[in-house]
């Protein structure tokens, strides 16, 4: 765990990074390099008391977890195959915002018996289709899911869907709506409480930010 | 990856090499003696017992975790303890015979058949202790002051302590009259203070708007005790029956006593529900800056005796002596070491050895004595021949 007067914030590149940006600028905090053209993992910002780390998305809330990290954003996709444990969920960022879906071609759901699955998202998968009582064989793919039903590596894929148009380019289409999925602001539980003040008050004033939008 | 080592040990199984094993010796040994200076007397639950007895009044999470075999003897499913609360809460009940209040303490290694996530071992080695027969605040302060008091003797000076008190969730699960299931369901939503979780989940079971505001704010009713309890009262008014206002009233009285007692920072949480299952009334956490998650923790469970026919209070915390390593830097003295030769009969060299052990050295025979080091030299020859310690000690 971080020494008790500083603050990690762990952070995924690319979407999440640009959309969180404004928001660590209410609580005063803006990085003093871009991790895009940056090599650094660990970015100082404005506020010596805060360090960014710049991780894999799918990394954020085990560094989180552990107290690598004593705050996070995560997309709620990534939380669910996580399992959330150690983390307190505060906040719905609403950014980020997309769904996971099941998608394959028209139909592809209807036959009976065991259905192949392709995803990257396994533990959402199988408890998606566990709840119905539907047999399923997992495949473990880490991206490019749309390809799978393409070149029959599976009947349809689990993923998350923002437009659908790289579904509808390839011929795919959703089939079953699974969650709505946002980014959220995560805290380690061991960090909520041994600072509390300052977690509390970056909490607040995200809040307070948010409402204010 | 097929050529395993064959030296790999499963996942979340450990050994403990010498340094770390004198460092566990020392601080089980201490805590041992404090345990023993507060009263509470040293147990020793049994590592496998049947399943059925072992399981007996536990939650489904705890027969998740347990590790089971068959008994070749009895054709009956054995488990190994995954917790051995549950086993001294039986102890108590069942095996000794009753007085109005029992203290009992425990020390060994449980079995997890999951590794749980953080730290990941499967093999903690459980130090606990339970206060049997009292159902005052004077005994939750007892205990956690214990467990403070443990914590100090294992290293670990600074901490914080969170408490909490289930009954404040579960009067408002009466006045909002929810099944067992959708209790559960928001009570694990509320373990991760998922607020907007729990807003839609509220919304969905159409519950009466301030009492969906009384459940949402338990998430963020968290902080320095009399400040939270406060605003607990402002926020929960006219939602608390009075099972519900007495837990509040209960964790105040509690983290006053307490404050006066340690040192660090004493904190209250409204949504902290862990051990649910079991858990009756106060629970209670430490967390220390170096870990990332709690590092003790307890609670109240009155209920769990019940089974073994004698329903009485009880409450009791417990570590994992393991965590405890990181906690403190000090090294454990280690004794002076000597060497002497390794001989056959010889009477003389074995008495000047064995006066060195009593005297409190460590003395290491052996052929092959490293250069400059302290030693049991020969002095004089033939009749006269006996043996002297030469060359520096290291200390003392």
């Amino acid at each position: 765990m971080s020494q008790s007067d500083q603050i990690v914030v762990a952070l995924s590149k690319g979407r999440i990074f640009k959309e969180t940006l404004p928001l660590l600028a209410s609580v005063g905090i803006e990085p003093l390099e871009d991790p895009d053209k940056s090599r650094k993992l660990i970015l100082e910002t404005s506020d010596p008391s805060v360090r960014l780390l710049i991780l894999r998305a799918s990394d954020v809330p085990t560094y989180v977890q552990h107290g690598a990290a004593d705050i996070g954003v995560a997309g709620k996709d990534v939380l669910f195959e996580h399992g959330g444990d150690g983390l307190f969920e505060l906040v719905d960022l609403k950014i980020a915002q997309c769904k996971l879906m099941v998608a394959g071609k028209p139909g592809a759901l209807e036959r009976a018996g065991r259905i192949r699955v392709a995803t990257k998202y396994t533990r959402s998968a199988e408890s998606y289709f566990a709840d119905r009582g539907r047999q399923i064989e997992l495949i473990k793919l880490y991206g490019s899911m749309e390809l799978a039903p393409l070149v029959d590596l599976g009947d349809c894929i689990v993923d998350v869907v923002d437009t659908g148009n790289t579904l509808r380019a390839n011929g795919l289409e959703p089939l079953e709506h699974i969650a709505e999925i946002s980014s959220r602001l995560i805290v380690n539980r061991a960090a909520q409480k041994l600072k509390h003040a300052r977690v509390t008050d970056f909490v607040d004033r995200v809040e307070q930010y948010l409402e204010g939008k | 990856m097929s050529n395993q080592s064959p030296w790999i040990l499963p996942a979340g199984i450990d050994e403990v090499l010498p340094l770390q094993a004198r460092r566990i010796e020392r601080v089980r040994t201490r805590m041992l003696e404090t345990f023993d200076r507060w009263g509470y007397e040293l147990v020793v639950p049994p590592m496998v017992e049947f399943i059925d007895t072992l399981l007996v009044g536990t939650g489904e999470d705890l027969d998740l975790e347990t590790l089971k075999v068959t008994d070749g003897l009895s054709g009956r499913q054995l488990g190994v303890r995954a917790d051995m609360t549950p086993q001294v809460a039986r102890m108590d009940a069942h095996s000794l015979p009753p007085v109005d209040e029992r203290r009992l303490c425990y020390i060994g290694t449980v079995i997890r058949a999951k590794t749980d996530g953080l730290g990941g071992s499967r093999a903690p080695m459980q130090v606990g202790a339970e206060l049997f027969g009292s159902d005052g605040p004077e005994a939750d302060v007892e205990v956690i002051s214990l467990m403070t008091e443990a914590l100090a003797v294992g290293g670990c000076q600074a901490m914080t302590l969170d408490l909490g008190h289930v009954g404040v969730f579960r009067a408002l699960v009466r006045a909002a009259g929810l099944d067992g299931s959708r209790e559960d369901q928001l009570r694990d939503s509320l373990t991760r203070k998922a607020v907007p979780e729990i807003r839609q989940t509220l919304v969905d079971w159409s519950l009466d708007a301030p009492l969906a505001e009384a459940i949402e704010s338990l998430c963020d009713l968290h902080g320095p005790w009399q400040a939270t309890i406060d605003e607990a009262k402002q926020r929960l008014k006219g939602l608390l029956d009075a099972e519900g206002q007495a837990a509040l009233e209960r964790l105040a009285t509690v983290a006053e006593a307490i404050e006066t007692r340690v040192t660090g920072e004493v904190l209250v949480d409204l949504s902290e529900l862990h051990g649910y299952h079991y858990q009756t009334g106060l629970v209670y956490a430490a967390y220390s800056p170096r870990m990332g998650r709690e590092i003790a923790r307890g609670g109240r469970y009155d209920d769990i005796g019940r089974v073994f026919g004698r329903s009485r209070p009880a409450l009791g915390f417990s570590l994992d002596l393991r965590d405890l390593l990181g906690q403190s830097d000090d090294e454990t003295p280690v004794r002076q070491t000597v060497y002497a030769p390794a001989r056959l009969n010889d009477p003389a060299l074995d008495r000047a050895v064995d006066e060195l052990r009593e005297q409190g050295y460590r003395v290491i025979t052996t052929k092959s004595i490293p250069e400059g080091a302290p030693r049991l030299a020969a002095v004089g020859d033939g009749q006269t021949q006996t043996w002297q310690l030469t060359g520096e000690l290291d200390h003392g």
